[in-house]
């Protein structure tokens, strides 16, 4: 092993910068996971509870309850799907080979949206082995296939001879988006009272319905996606080079293709089953990660899964307090940071991508 | 040595190769010619894996059919026509692409290394895409180069394969290109090239293989084939080849222009 002072850094290698990033990144999470521990609208406070509890007191059950039954559901949630956002956007993004390629706005989360109200509308109407199988994970298994499906077909109509089409994937996402939409819609009409209550807090696009039930269905998935997602991150890199190049640098490419649709839909459909849309974290993470230290996915997956989480504990952070008691639904702060974002990228390529 | 053996590929429904037998040994550079839609780009990219043909390729003994991605990579680079690149890498970046499959067990150096042979030092930290078409050709190069460092690894040859790699080019660097493939070939590597520029043609190949509608029209030394006549016919106007005294001096112009004009 090569001291490092001895070897001169290459110039235009971002690698030491971005591990670097990743260490400043995982205490932020750290911070930012205690922080929403110990906020919250019943005032209890992790750091007096904490101290009682290693003073060998009696902490309050219902102080305790919050914390276990409502605040580390909420957080762990939180963390799952700011990580599976970032990193499915990112994916998914190298995938198509463009920045703008998000889950939420080019109809995979549409997708994944259609099949979470498919499973909570017609999921009693499932043979009963179907029912016994999937149990609690029915709603996010129908998301990710409904993602799944999404992703393929978009891939299908929006890359020809290995090259993607921005033009051709964003508009393939409107009419995708609306498609899901309208079938959504003719979901809701028919459902019961019951069933649109549930549709209802799910489609509100919130963090507010965390329980270790839902973590229990979804998180497994998140976990596989956020697992997986390392693994593609040379199919990657290859891939910004285009498909026939990655084959010449000796990828398997039509494996890395599909491990990555798999992962898309895998992060995107588990997160939006857990807590319905939220937008723009998979595009906004990703590309102010580019931008401090470059698109080697190697780095940027492991740093969008941090900056992800942090960033949609802060977004929740800031819906449960800006109106408390009453809360934001998270998908407006995301929306309202994330926007404006999106249309900087458009502005800033604008010279760059024929739309 | 690389050998095809009557090989046919097509592109969609339309047949473009048409059985094409044909070898390269290494050491040697190998230009392949022929005029637009000929199928040269087809045979290079036959040759490297990227398209399904019948018949068969084998690359140093291994059938190309045979070999997985990762094992082609460790034997040849592949530079294609037109390189893209998707994200904002600096060309340090790009070079380093290259070593994905790489089998150098000391790297370190070699992307400043690669970028040195084309004349790129002090370019490292640029950003690819604000570079020109010209320089960006030159670090896709040696990001294959990068890929395929040692012409000669365990005593088997590695292999690049190059699609018009300097048409973007000043005269200058096209010369400097010329020379890392020479330097490569005489190492032992073998390189197949794909060149419009007949003079540039004739003054480095060893071997030319003359591509005409999907046949190989003729092969041999460049004074054989760009000094033969089936070069006009190949490209359907006059062309009369001159010779300069000394090896290698072949050239032609393209005399058809002023019989047109007259």
């Amino acid at each position: 092993m090569v001291a490092l002072a001895d070897t001169p850094v290459l110039a235009g290698d971002r690698s030491i910068r971005a591990r670097r990033v990743a260490f400043g990144l995982a205490g932020l999470l750290l911070l930012t996971s205690l922080l929403s521990l110990s906020h919250g609208a019943s005032g209890v406070r992790l750091d007096l509870v904490l101290q009682s509890w290693l003073a060998g007191h009696d902490v309050p059950a219902r102080d305790w309850l919050i914390l276990w039954e409502i605040r580390l559901p909420r957080m762990l949630t939180g963390v799952l799907v700011g990580a599976s956002l970032a990193v499915g956007g990112a994916v998914m993004q190298g995938l198509f080979r463009n920045p703008l390629a998000d889950p939420g706005l080019v109809g995979v989360g549409a997708g994944a949206g259609l099949g979470a109200v498919l499973a909570i509308v017609l999921g009693g109407q499932a043979p009963a082995w179907v029912a016994a199988w999937l149990g609690w994970n029915m709603v996010p298994v129908a998301a990710f296939m409904g993602g799944w499906l999404s992703t393929m077909v978009l891939y299908r109509v929006s890359t020809r001879a290995g090259r993607t089409s921005t033009a051709t994937m964003l508009l393939a996402g409107i009419a995708l988006g609306a498609l899901a939409g309208a079938a959504t819609g003719i979901l809701v009409y028919v459902a019961d009272d019951r069933q649109l209550r549930d549709l209802t807090f799910w489609g509100l696009g919130s963090l507010g319905g965390a329980s270790w039930p839902k973590i229990a269905a979804a998180g497994p998935v998140m976990l596989l996606a956020l697992l997986a997602a390392p693994f593609l991150a040379r199919g990657l890199n290859g891939l910004s080079l285009g498909e026939a190049a990655a084959h010449h640098i000796g990828l398997p490419v039509q494996r890395v293709k599909h491990v990555a649709i798999l992962t898309v839909a895998a992060a995107t459909g588990a997160a939006v089953a857990v807590s319905g849309g939220i937008g723009f974290i998979g595009i906004v993470v990703p590309h102010l990660l580019r931008l401090a230290t470059g698109p080697d996915h190697r780095y940027l997956l492991v740093n969008a899964a941090l900056l992800g989480a942090t960033l949609l504990l802060l977004a929740d952070l800031i819906a449960r307090s800006i109106i408390a008691p009453a809360e934001l639904p998270i998908g407006i702060v995301t929306a309202v940071i994330g926007a404006p974002v999106f249309l900087w990228i458009l502005l800033r390529r604008r010279g760059l991508v024929d739309l | 040595m690389l050998t095809n053996r009557s090989l046919h590929a097509s592109l969609g429904r339309t047949a473009v190769l048409h059985g094409i037998t044909t070898s390269a040994a290494p050491g040697r550079i190998v230009a392949v010619i022929g005029p637009n839609g000929s199928g040269k780009t087809t045979l290079l990219r036959a040759i490297s894996g990227d398209v399904a043909y019948d018949g068969r390729i084998a690359l140093d003994g291994a059938d190309l059919a045979d070999l997985k991605p990762w094992e082609l990579a460790a034997r040849r680079g592949v530079l294609p026509q037109a390189a893209t690149l998707a994200f904002p890498f600096t060309v340090a970046e790009v070079v380093r692409l290259g070593l994905t499959s790489g089998t150098q067990a000391d790297r370190s150096d070699l992307i400043g290394r690669a970028l040195a042979e084309v004349d790129l030092t002090g370019f490292s930290g640029r950003y690819y895409q604000e570079l020109s078409g010209g320089q960006q050709a030159r670090v896709q190069l040696a990001r294959v180069r990068a890929q395929v460092w040692d012409p000669v690894v365990a005593g088997r040859p590695r292999w690049l394969f190059l699609d018009e790699p300097v048409a973007a080019l000043d005269i200058a660097h096209q010369i400097g290109v010329m020379r890392v493939l020479r330097r490569f070939a005489d190492a032992g590597g073998g390189v197949v090239i794909v060149l419009h520029d007949l003079n540039l043609a004739a003054m480095v190949a060893d071997d030319v293989w003359l591509i005409h509608d999907g046949l190989l029209l003729d092969a041999g030394s460049p004074a054989r084939v760009i000094g033969g006549s089936a070069l006009a016919e190949a490209y359907g106007c006059p062309i009369v080849a001159n010779r300069l005294p000394g090896p290698q001096a072949t050239f032609v112009l393209p005399h058809g222009l002023w019989a047109a004009a007259g």
